[in-house]
């Protein structure tokens, strides 16, 4: 009996393995990648980045340009953030099973909230950027759809999760549909979301680099004009502020999620 | 306790001087603990930021009514009239499917990468200075945004799959070490210790207890991130001049501003995500399911 279950295991890792194999060989024939230069790269990256990729004096002076840029990607992150949250709380309301009015409702919600969430960051602003140019509302916009897909989800499943004993108490004392909601959905389910809301606000930041890049506003903006004026030291100040801003709300995040969980 | 009685006196303060109305002795009874102390004032404080930047945006520059107006034109075209003139369904499809495959590529190695380090970051399994240390690495990875590890690397790999895949490696390597971890953390402490005792050395027992035991969360978790790299994939595609769908919905917008072509390639992503959502959501049925 045994030896069987040893040779199963040995059978399944062998399927497993080479059906891992078959798929990665796959993958590098048809996206093109060159396994021997990616992995060179590597090591020439560090090399390349120790010697060039490091803010000198000279960029310093370019402080007083990249700061405003970044203050502004961090208020647009953060009103993109808690706009879609509003939004995002009422759409769970509506679809989320313990608090749904009736089964059609709760299926169209789940599938706004679906639709909103897979259609690609990237989509949203260069479609924003069709009709709003190069305006902070581009960025603005796009990381608000973006946030109020992945928001809605988010905030479906808590409320499905933290407050059903909860919701059935309250329906067996009588209480009313707007009762239920204000006293108990949504104060057991804040610390949850705000936990989220606050998750989303920290990646909207690194979010906001790519839509800068792509759309010209923001921080990602300032680091693409460095970056492709080859002026990489004060491209690195770029992206050592960026490290710094993102650490610091982390870090806020982490104590308020520690005081609040 | 001490609270309790406090807001209990004064409710009955509150009632001797007749100022009953419903909304105050609600707010005199509920203690106010640090925690929802803590909730109101984040709340305060994001609302406040809102209004400002929303005060402060430069609305100047266009007009605000119209872009909206068009915006909502530009998407009916595209949800409504999906169609290319440069190339079929057909090579769409294979243009998604190379997406799929950087997606799956930096899955892998991240994958691989990640397993070392989770058993390194575990504290159960590692000495305390190598988990804390792992740790402080892999938040500063987490920290630069994907798209400036990809534009770093293309530097030195030139743009191109070779930069996109080992850029968007360094996050997965980052997510997978933290989930990894915690799966590896969660193992029963008496199989460590039996093994341990019975003269198993480290490898031994992380091969023979370790993954074996938090396999189905390991590819439950790296599923996750799968899915997550498609999205990313299709980003760099357009940011970094990867290749796959995304680098020709970049070319569709921003030089051949094709709406009907947008429109077919934001149906043919949707549909693939929405599959890798589908499959995702079962994954994570099962890890939640573990107790």
């Amino acid at each position: 009996m045994q030896a069987d279950i040893f040779a199963k295991r040995r059978n399944e890792s062998l399927i497993f393995f080479t059906l891992l194999a078959i798929l990665t060989v796959g993958s590098i024939i048809i996206t093109q990648y060159d396994v021997l230069k990616g992995f060179t790269s590597i090591a020439k990256a560090l090399i390349w980045g120790c010697t060039n990729f490091y803010p000198d004096a000279g960029s310093m002076q370019k402080l007083a340009d990249i700061l405003p840029k970044l203050w502004e990607t961090v208020l647009m992150s953060i009103a993109s953030t808690t706009v879609a949250a509003v939004f995002a709380i009422l759409l769970a309301l509506a679809g989320s099973r313990t608090t749904r009015m009736n089964s059609l409702f709760s299926v169209i919600s789940r599938g706004i909230a679906s639709l909103f969430r897979n259609i690609p960051l990237v989509a949203w602003a260069m479609v924003l950027m069709l009709a709003f140019s190069q305006s902070p509302l581009t960025g603005y916009l796009a990381l608000f759809f973006g946030s109020f897909g992945f928001l809605a989800r988010a905030f479906m499943e808590t409320i499905d999760e933290v407050s059903n004993n909860a919701v059935e108490a309250l329906q067996a004392a009588g209480a009313s549909y707007f009762h239920i909601i204000f006293q108990a959905v949504l104060p057991s389910s804040m610390p949850q979301m705000i936990s989220w809301l606050l998750y989303m606000i920290d990646t909207n930041i690194r979010d906001a680099t790519l839509v800068g890049i792509l759309t010209g506003t923001g921080i990602g903006f300032s680091f693409d004009l460095f970056y492709k004026r080859l002026d990489y030291h004060a491209a690195s100040l770029v992206v050592l502020l960026v490290v710094i801003t993102v650490i610091v709300i982390e870090s806020i995040s982490n104590y308020v999620r520690r005081v609040i969980l | 306790m001490t609270q309790i009685e406090e807001s209990i006196k004064g409710w009955g303060r509150l009632k001797e001087k007749g100022h009953i109305n419903d909304g105050m002795d609600l707010s005199a009874v509920k203690p106010l603990n640090k925690s929802s102390l803590a909730m109101r004032i984040i709340l305060l404080f994001l609302s406040v930021l809102t209004i400002y930047a929303l005060f402060t945006i430069d609305y100047k520059s266009i007009d605000v009514p119209k872009a909206f107006a068009d915006t909502i034109s530009n998407f009916k075209t595209i949800f409504l009239h999906p169609y290319s003139h440069r190339f079929s369904l057909w090579e769409a499809f294979y243009e998604v499917v190379v997406t799929i495959g950087l997606a799956f590529l930096t899955t892998l190695f991240g994958a691989v990468i990640a397993l070392l380090f989770g058993l390194l970051a575990a504290q159960n399994l590692a000495p305390k200075q190598v988990t804390n240390m792992i740790k402080a690495f892999v938040a500063f990875i987490r920290a630069v945004p994907t798209i400036l590890w990809v534009l770093i690397f293309a530097v030195a790999a030139g743009l191109g799959s070779a930069a996109a895949v080992i850029g968007m490696t360094f996050h997965s390597v980052s997510y997978l070490t933290k989930a990894y971890s915690e799966s590896f953390e969660d193992l029963d402490r008496n199989v460590l210790e039996a093994l341990t005792a019975s003269g198993a050395n480290w490898w031994q027992i992380v091969f023979q207890a370790v993954i074996p035991s938090s396999a189905t969360y390991l590819l439950s978790w790296t599923f996750l991130r799968f899915e997550i790299n498609f999205a990313n994939a299709v980003a760099m595609g357009a940011a970094a001049g990867a290749a796959g769908i995304g680098f020709d919905l970049f070319m569709a917008s921003e030089f051949y501003f094709d709406l009907r072509e947008i429109g077919l390639i934001t149906y043919l992503i949707l549909a693939f995500a929405i599959a890798l959502e589908t499959i995702s959501l079962r994954m994570k049925g099962r890890l939640h399911k573990r107790t």
